[in-house]
């Protein structure tokens, strides 16, 4: 019974949708006010009825309700409850229902409490919102429906899958989907300003809390995800350029341009079509992403399960909307009166330029993320690797931090060069000190820069509050600082891991000493253990620092049958970064191969990433405040 | 001329629109194939699971006796595995050995399952923990392989067997004799 209410909310819900957008464009068209006034209670209706479909179908996983074929292929009775819960969306189709579950929110949020733009821009961002969910309803309802029976009911679900049980991969696609579906709104509110032509100052302060929210959540599920690949698959590498890594990391790179520019079209009142363009392609980017890794074109390995009909839904659905939106914009922008104008030497240039680097790179990840399938289309299979993208987006990053560290030195609309000169000064000196510092000490050249310009960038981040005082400081301003010294702290952690990181291996004997980095390490002992399914040999490591004594014990674990081998590294994180070791095999003469790595500074690039995370909803917090006061 | 660049971005997602259409409609990844296709099929030797005595368990060596056979791993409690039967039963008509490895299964769960959706298979072995299956590169139940005369792997098959995939698969088979 639970299934099929839900099935029947889900219905009464793409009902509502199509309501919405109904009334909009009517409402608009012929100018019918009472129409336009419906649209927010429908919108709240909308999302209070997918929201008990979403409900519902957390209720046959909590219930393993084995008649569903969702839980019946996804959920097993014995289950933590816990993992039950996080089963509803870690699947395709309930994945998909929570999409649209966040979609519709998102609109009856800003039914709810959007106030800045004209009644007409509101009603057409109401109309987009709701043309985007009834495109994603139609997907779910015919294409992925979450409700489908199974008959017979299955005796027992078969999702009992130890590796998959964690909780960091249990919240990890939620924080995600809040991410890509938040830039929803950033594209309906784009859709809406380009059907009034209302591309304005206010249209930007209405835009930009949604931008912040959604990059704050974006930046999140990207730190913790870095995270996870690194711990989890245990190569020491902290970002390996993975299709799905990519799609998420496309939208962050526009929605961070996006977020650059609406505080300039809102500021100035100057960037219009640009501002107006990027919230397009940053919904259009989770779009893609979305496309690429549930169609199953590029992540061939894990999605046999799909079926090529949803790519084709998929599909199409980008063309309404990606293509809509564009042709829109081709046809509207002219019309848009262009903005304010500015000096060369302003903080508006610099944002330019941030905005013109920031897609630089966008364009180059997504080329290398879609080169594949270009030549694919020429019979040939290859695939892009880490080089590629370390090569040709490392550098571009660099100017771009550069740029960074001087954007927020300099004042809006005009600015003096030589007072800019004076301004970066210090944090140039800091630089050039980094630089000298390291210069002779044989590290590479981009991780020499990336130090060098990730002190810069540390100090020139705190410059703004230099001479201010500290508690009549706009809450917004700490957030820009807090979430530019985060990016100083992950670029110095990326740049510190690839300069410095010392790796040994070596035999050694029980008891036989070797050093790495700052440590001492000594082999204690090897002794057998076993587990469930396997059995190991795992070694006693002493770490010795000083006085301070770290026990690590890696394994290597053998599976009777079939015969295989894996090893079970140890991980040891200390304040200045984190030893890595990781047993062999035993040599002839008796000695045990070692491989240990030191890794400093490594645990940086992910409390950067949390950095930047809080300046963004400190900056949120600031602006919304405001915006009420 | 300044109007022509506003169109620009619609004409770089038009690109972008024919690369990914180009690779949907084209070949899906059903014809993903193992790392291990062309290599001999790894060690193993499963108990048998199926309380039918003519049965037996399953063991590596069994596939070098010189007639190519295919390889299905599935499991009671696959509902993919449940679509797939009746092209199995199709195939086992066609005279295709067929032995199976069924994963992390228990023997009353299996010979129901077999009693309900046919039974194709010559032996079945048993893989509780689901060894043998990561030892072959397969990440998912059912997945098939075609295995030559002398053990080698020639064909991997992803996910069910559908009905367009039987004459290629049976193809594969002939292949695998010559």
């Amino acid at each position: 019974m639970i299934a099929e209410a839900g099935l029947g909310l889900l219905w009464l819900a793409a009902a509502l949708s199509l309501l919405q957008l109904t009334l909009g464009v009517i409402g608009l068209r012929h100018a019918r006010d009472d129409f336009v006034r419906a649209m927010p209670t429908v919108a709240v209706l909308q999302a209070l009825l997918v929201g008990l479909a979403f409900l519902c179908l957390i209720a046959v996983f909590m219930l393993s309700d084995m008649s569903v074929k969702l839980v019946a292929s996804h959920s097993h009775s014995d289950k933590p409850w816990l993992y039950k819960l996080a089963g509803s969306w870690g699947n395709h189709e309930g994945s998909m229902l929570l999409w649209v579950t966040i979609l519709a929110a998102a609109g009856a949020a800003v039914a709810l409490f959007e106030d800045k733009v004209s009644a007409p821009t509101k009603a057409a961002t109401l109309a987009a919102q709701a043309a985007i969910g009834a495109g994603f309803y139609a997907f779910l309802l015919f294409a992925s429906s979450p409700f489908e029976r199974l008959n017979p009911a299955a005796a027992e679900g078969q999702g009992l899958n130890p590796v998959l049980q964690d909780p960091g991969l249990a919240f990890h696609p939620p924080t995600l989907y809040i991410g890509y579906v938040g830039l929803s709104v950033a594209f309906s509110f784009a859709v809406g300003a380009l059907i009034t032509r209302e591309v304005n100052a206010s249209f930007a302060r209405a835009m930009r809390p949604w931008v912040l929210g959604a990059w704050v959540f974006l930046t999140l599920g990207i730190t913790a995800g870095s995270y996870w690949a690194y711990y989890e698959l245990g190569w020491g590498g902290w970002w390996f350029w993975d299709p799905v890594e990519n799609a998420s990391l496309m939208p962050w790179l526009a929605a961070t341009a996006l977020l650059h520019s609406v505080t300039v079209l809102a500021t100035r009142d100057a960037l219009r079509a640009w501002t107006v363009m990027l919230g397009v392609v940053a919904f259009s980017m989770s779009m893609v992403g979305t496309f690429l890794v549930r169609s199953g074109v590029l992540t061939s390995v894990h999605s046999f399960a799909v079926d090529p009909t949803r790519g084709a839904f998929i599909l199409a659905l980008l063309a309404l909307y990606i293509g809509g939106a564009l042709t829109l914009f081709a046809l509207r922008v002219g019309a848009v009166r262009e903005g304010a104008q500015f000096e060369p030497v302003s903080r508006e240039t610099a944002l330019v330029i941030n905005n013109l680097l920031l897609s630089m790179i966008l364009a180059l990840v997504l080329f290398g993320t879609l080169y594949p399938l270009i030549m694919a289309g020429f019979g040939k299979q290859v695939s892009v690797g880490a080089p590629y993208f370390d090569k040709v987006v490392g550098p571009v990053a660099l100017v771009l931090a550069a740029f960074m560290a001087a954007g927020p030195l300099v004042r809006w609309r005009r600015d003096a060069a030589k007072a800019v000169v004076r301004r970066v000064a210090i944090p140039l000196a800091v630089a050039a000190l980094v630089l000298g510092g390291f210069a002779l000490s044989g590290i590479g050249v981009l991780p020499l820069f990336g130090l060098a310009l990730a002190g810069g960038l540390a100090a020139a981040s705190i410059a703004p509050l230099w001479n201010r005082n500290l508690r009549r400081t706009p809450l917004f301003t700490w957030g820009m600082v807090v979430a530019h010294l985060g990016a100083a702290v992950s670029l110095a952690g990326m740049a510190a891991d690839s300069a410095f990181m010392k790796e040994r291996l070596i035999a050694l004997p029980v008891g036989g000493v070797t050093s790495v980095g700052p440590f001492a390490v000594t082999l204690t002992g090897i002794a057998p253990t076993v587990g469930q399914n396997w059995s190991a040999l795992e070694a006693s490591l002493s770490a010795r620092r000083g006085a301070a004594e770290t026990r690590m014990t890696p394994q290597a674990r053998v599976y009777p049958a079939p015969y295989t081998e894996t090893s079970e590294a140890a991980l040891a994180t200390q304040w200045d970064g984190q030893l890595y070791a990781a047993l062999g095999k035993q040599n002839p003469d008796g000695r045990w191969q070692i491989r240990l790595w030191w890794k400093p500074l490594v645990t940086l690039i992910w409390i950067g990433g949390i950095m930047i995370a809080l300046g963004g909803a400190l900056a949120l917090i600031g602006r919304v405040r405001r915006a009420r006061a | 001329m300044k109007r022509i660049w506003l169109w620009a971005p619609l004409g770089l997602f038009v690109a972008l629109f024919a690369v990914m259409a180009a690779n949907l409609s084209g070949k899906g990844p059903s014809r993903h194939q193992s790392g291990l296709v062309g290599k001999p099929l790894p060690q193993f030797s499963l108990a048998a699971i199926s309380p039918d005595p003519r049965q037996p368990g399953l063991g590596s060596a069994s596939f070098r006796q010189g007639k190519p056979r295919l390889l299905n791993i599935f499991a009671s409690w696959c509902i993919p595995c449940i679509a797939e039967a009746p092209q199995l039963m199709q195939l086992a008509r066609a005279g295709v050995q067929i032995d199976a490895i069924a994963l992390r299964d228990r023997p009353q769960d299996v010979a129901r399952f077999l009693a309900q959706h046919g039974n194709p298979f010559r032996r079945i072995g048993s893989d509780p923990a689901g060894q043998v299956q990561l030892a072959l590169g397969s990440s998912g139940v059912p997945e098939s392989f075609v295995i030559d005369g002398r053990g080698v792997i020639r064909a991997h098959h992803l996910g069910d067997i559908r009905e367009e995939d039987v004459p290629e698969l049976i193809n594969e088979i002939r292949k695998a004799a010559r």
